[in-house]
């Protein structure tokens, strides 16, 4: 009988075990979020992920799907990025240009103060739509994977062209950067 | 004598409430917070963003913030993941407690198991032990040994 609960117990340590190791093995094969940039990146059709958040240049929330009709330049961003720096007068330029056809840049402000998101604004003479996130709830569904990084959004809300990581408009992503905002806008200039 | 002894007993009660309500250092709050980029607390970060947390929490301390004071603002901030020990309160004191709770039982179910075990080593059952045909030729032998 003694036998008998004793080899009941190892057999349930065992699955204990067993168990515990499968779920390690599934979450270390399947367990990372796949974001949009990555269904993006093997040419699938992938709608923009939705969020609403606080803006930070304005009272109330903005989210992605109250730009649907417009192109949309979607940055994220964060004040303690150096590299972001660079991006910002590149940024600025673009929605000034291409604002009156229907472009909003929107700026994705993520794990950062709000204190210091807003001087930044104000030192680079922000002036388009920037929304707060600080917890980062953006990241995983973006599927992004540092600071800046940029995707395009079309007039239906579509993901297009690919995404820019690191500071836009620089030698080795200006045609990228170029191409997306035509694929936004809907045109192939 | 029995003034010095109280004097002594007063210089230590005071020390230990001095110790109690010192206002807690940097590295204290850096240990228990967490860098919202790299997921490690702020001491062992050196991210920018773990770098500009420090500065604000030597800034608040200066200012006389209390921990609790700066903790809730870094929440407001970052979010409650912030936070290297999960609240004890409301759903996160599920964190605490549940592991308790499954230390618990796991020790009761222990428990109960040895005890099982125990009462049946006391308590040893002739019947299923010995061998009839033992208990047999036992018999037999006994029986010759009488006659």
């Amino acid at each position: 009988m003694t036998g008998r609960v004793q080899r009941v117990g190892q057999a349930i340590a065992l699955i204990g075990v067993a168990a515990l190791l499968a779920l390690l093995v599934w979450k270390v094969a399947f367990g990372r979020e796949e974001g949009a940039a990555d269904e993006l990146a093997k040419g699938k059709d992938v709608a923009a992920p939705a969020f609403t958040l606080d803006r930070l240049d304005t009272d109330g929330e903005l989210g992605i799907d109250d730009l649907k009709g417009k192109a949309v330049v979607v940055n994220f961003w964060a004040s303690w990025c150096i590299p972001c720096r660079d991006e910002a007068p590149v940024l600025q330029q673009t929605f000034e240009r291409y604002r009156d056809r229907g472009l909003v840049v929107l700026g994705i402000d993520v794990n950062d103060f709000r204190k210091d998101a807003r001087g930044f604004m104000d030192e680079h003479g922000i002036t388009y739509p920037v929304v707060y996130d600080g917890k980062g709830s953006t990241v995983g569904k973006w599927g992004v994977t540092g600071f800046p990084e940029t995707f395009f959004v079309d007039r239906s809300g579509q993901l297009v062209g690919e995404r820019i990581s690191g500071p836009v408009d620089i030698e080795r992503n200006r045609e990228a950067f170029e191409r997306g905002v035509a694929l936004a806008l809907g045109s192939n200039q | 004598m029995r003034l010095l002894a109280a004097l002594a007993i007063a210089c230590v009660a005071a020390a230990v409430a001095a110790t109690a309500q010192a206002a807690p250092s940097p590295s204290d709050l850096e240990a228990e917070l967490v860098c919202p980029t790299c997921k490690t607390t702020l001491d062992q970060s050196d991210a920018p963003i773990a770098r500009r947390m420090k500065q604000i929490i030597r800034t608040r301390l200066a200012e006389g913030a209390t921990e609790q004071q700066i903790k809730d603002e870094l929440v407001s901030q970052f979010g409650p993941a912030v936070l290297a020990e999960p609240p004890k309160s409301g759903f996160d004191l599920l964190a605490w407690l549940l592991p308790l709770a499954l230390l618990g039982a796991g020790a009761v179910g222990v428990g109960a198991i040895a005890w099982g075990w125990s009462r049946r080593r006391g308590e040893p059952d002739l019947a299923e032990a010995v061998d009839p045909e033992l208990e047999r030729r036992l018999d037999a032998e006994l029986e010759r040994f009488d006659g």
